[in-house]
């Protein structure tokens, strides 16, 4: 197991503040954040590339915060595709092998095996200058698969990949990372899709601090708080503020959005988080179109309501004029609710 | 209108090409020549012109007062170089990559700092360090030596090679080492494992240029030699008497020319080679 025990670190840009939680073995975790939240971070304190202001690492039980970088025995995929430029793709694959003191046979065996398994055993003499992106990115995977690490990780590993070649390997890399049952798998990245659909266990971070943690659905029904609501979803979720009156909850401007049902919640202000499917053409709602965005076989459309700004989202492909007029109704049953100070407090009045 | 621009370009190639060639072809011509074909006019063809003679190349070999034997200026000048570039270059590889990845303060002083000191070397004229140079020779007991010339050469080229290899470094993702330290390697094995090699394109750069300036350099070489050690430079202007023989200080010029040359050509491939792509993207 690898635990993080309120580590921080004083990063100029980033700085992460008390993380702590517990990775098992043989789970696939997605640290999902915006960009500059702190998720490149914490895997470069994991690695020993930043220094720890505060905290512990410990990896089944053992102190690994001053343990050099080099002796950790971890693997990375970059985002940027790294790879050794001078070596061929046989020879990438090998390098962590030999820098193990691991036979030279041995080693070439385990490297073929893992091109084998990457599908790029018919490129192995290529230089990586000479491979698609995504060739160099099943290389860069392949070098950190063959280590068989006990901490397996990769910061936004398809960022930089075309959309097409991102479907496949999402799909890809459940199948080949679980080739390492034994080792803890993190994975982060800034779309809640590729998180959702791949991760056992979501963290989410925000500000260098784990905002909320949990299975990917239930953070997705029921964010904990406005941080996790903020980026758990795409199609984003909207925010517009508004207030409690006697179980009723009422628009900025005076728009009565939920007629009951909110007894349990204490008059005052709220700030309510609209779902994109919240919203559907028709009803009482008045509204005009900021912007159409196709998606797709999906439409995403800005709208401006008298109480504040949401997205809606249609299936199918609509094409709205901007400044168009349209009413819409809304889904009171998904409407969150949080505190001012941040926190879900939907959940009290179900 | 294309058509018009490459001959144009074609045209001011061939002018430039003829502004480089031709002294060498000159020189060329002139060491074929005797003191009667130099001084008959401008001749430029062999046989028609005028009779071709080995005067001038066979006065490399003669220690007279018609040549100097080029053999004992050629071994020093070699020796000087070779070691004087390879000290630099290795010292100024290892202060580049110093400079480049890590962060060092002192006081009010930082890594730019470090780096301005270094090329501020060579921002001082020659005469500034000859003075210098020569006194700390004197208390070292190497004046005249090619010790001490290597000692002097190599305070004068370090500053070249730090100077390109850490633009080179700057130049070379530090993801790249971070991965090698990831995958198993040590700094140290990290720097020679996958930087150094993929540093080849810099390290010929500065090496080319150490060694063009160490082979060139005639005023340290003049001030710091006297008769034991004589460097090519120094002894192509020595040739020069009350009558300067033309055919002489040619196949000198040639001959001291022609490892320039041959190194230009190999290490050439290396100057396109080992480029980056496929490290980062």
């Amino acid at each position: 197991m690898l635990s993080l025990k309120n580590i921080s670190i004083e990063h100029p840009k980033t700085p992460l503040f008390n993380i702590s939680y517990n990775f098992e073995a043989g789970k696939f975790y997605c640290i999902l954040g915006r960009t500059g939240a702190g998720k490149t971070e914490i895997l470069r304190a994991l690695m020993g590339l930043e220094q720890l202001s505060n905290g512990e690492i410990t990896l089944d039980d053992e102190n690994i915060s001053n343990r050099v970088i080099w002796k950790r025995n971890m693997a990375l995929v970059y985002q940027q595709f790294i790879n050794y430029p001078h070596l061929n793709v046989l020879d990438n694959v090998i390098f962590p092998l030999l820098r193990q003191k691991i036979k030279k046979s041995v080693a070439r065996q385990k490297a073929i095996s893992m091109l084998e398994l990457v599908g790029l055993s018919e490129l192995a003499d290529r230089k990586p200058s000479q491979l698609s992106g995504g060739q160099q990115q099943r290389v860069a995977l392949a070098r950190a698969l063959v280590k068989d690490a006990r901490i397996l990780m990769m910061d936004e590993p398809l960022v930089n990949l075309d959309y097409k070649l991102r479907e496949q390997l999402r799909e890809e890399f459940p199948k080949l990372i679980h080739q390492s049952p034994d080792s803890v798998i993190l994975y982060t990245t800034t779309e809640p899709k590729e998180a959702m659909q791949l991760a056992d266990e979501l963290l989410i971070i925000d500000n260098g601090q784990i905002a909320g943690h949990g299975k990917p659905h239930d953070l997705f029904e029921n964010p904990p708080n406005l941080a996790v609501a903020k980026v758990i979803s795409d199609p984003p979720i909207s925010f517009v503020k508004g207030h409690i009156e006697n179980g009723k909850l009422i628009g900025s401007d005076g728009t009565i959005l939920q007629q009951s049902g909110l007894q349990h919640i204490a008059n005052g202000e709220v700030q309510v988080g609209l779902r994109p499917d919240a919203l559907s053409l028709g009803g009482e709602l008045t509204s005009r179109v900021v912007l159409t965005e196709i998606n797709g076989s999906e439409t995403i459309v800005h709208l401006n309501f008298s109480f504040g700004q949401a997205v809606m989202l249609l299936d199918g492909i609509h094409m709205f004029e901007a400044d168009q007029k349209i009413n819409v109704s809304l889904d009171t049953n998904t409407i969150m609710l949080f505190s001012l100070d941040g926190q879900n407090i939907t959940k009290e009045s179900n | 209108m294309f058509r018009f621009y490459k001959i144009l370009k074609h045209l001011c190639l061939l002018l430039w090409s003829a502004f480089v060639v031709f002294p060498f072809l000159w020189s060329l011509s002139t060491s074929f020549k005797d003191a009667n074909a130099i001084t008959g006019g401008a001749t430029y063809i062999p046989w028609l012109e005028y009779a071709p003679s080995m005067q001038g190349w066979a006065s490399l070999f003669t220690d007279n007062e018609q040549g100097i034997n080029i053999a004992g200026p050629f071994v020093d000048s070699a020796l000087v170089t070779i070691l004087a570039s390879l000290v630099s270059l290795i010292l100024g590889t290892l202060a580049a990559y110093g400079l480049s990845r890590f962060e060092y303060r002192m006081g009010f002083i930082k890594n730019s700092d470090i780096t301005f000191f270094f090329i501020s070397q060579r921002i001082m004229p020659p005469i500034v360090l000859a003075i210098p140079f020569f006194l700390m020779l004197k208390q070292l007991d190497l004046l005249d030596t090619v010790a001490g010339l290597v000692l002097v050469y190599t305070a004068l080229l370090m500053p070249i090679a730090v100077w390109v290899m850490i633009d080179f470094f700057n130049g070379i993702p530090k993801e790249l080492d971070e991965m090698a330290m990831i995958d198993g390697c040590s700094p140290i094995e990290a720097f020679f494992r996958v930087v150094l090699p993929n540093s080849i394109p810099g390290l010929v750069v500065a090496g080319m240029f150490c060694v063009i300036f160490g082979w060139n350099d005639f005023f340290f070489a003049f001030t710091l030699t006297f008769t034991q050690t004589q460097l090519l430079p120094v002894a192509i202007v020595s040739l020069n008497s009350s009558v300067t023989p033309w055919w002489s200080l040619s196949a000198f010029a040639l001959i001291s020319i022609a490892p320039l040359v041959v190194i230009a050509f190999i290490v050439e491939k290396f100057m396109s080679k080992g480029s980056l792509s496929g490290a980062i993207r």
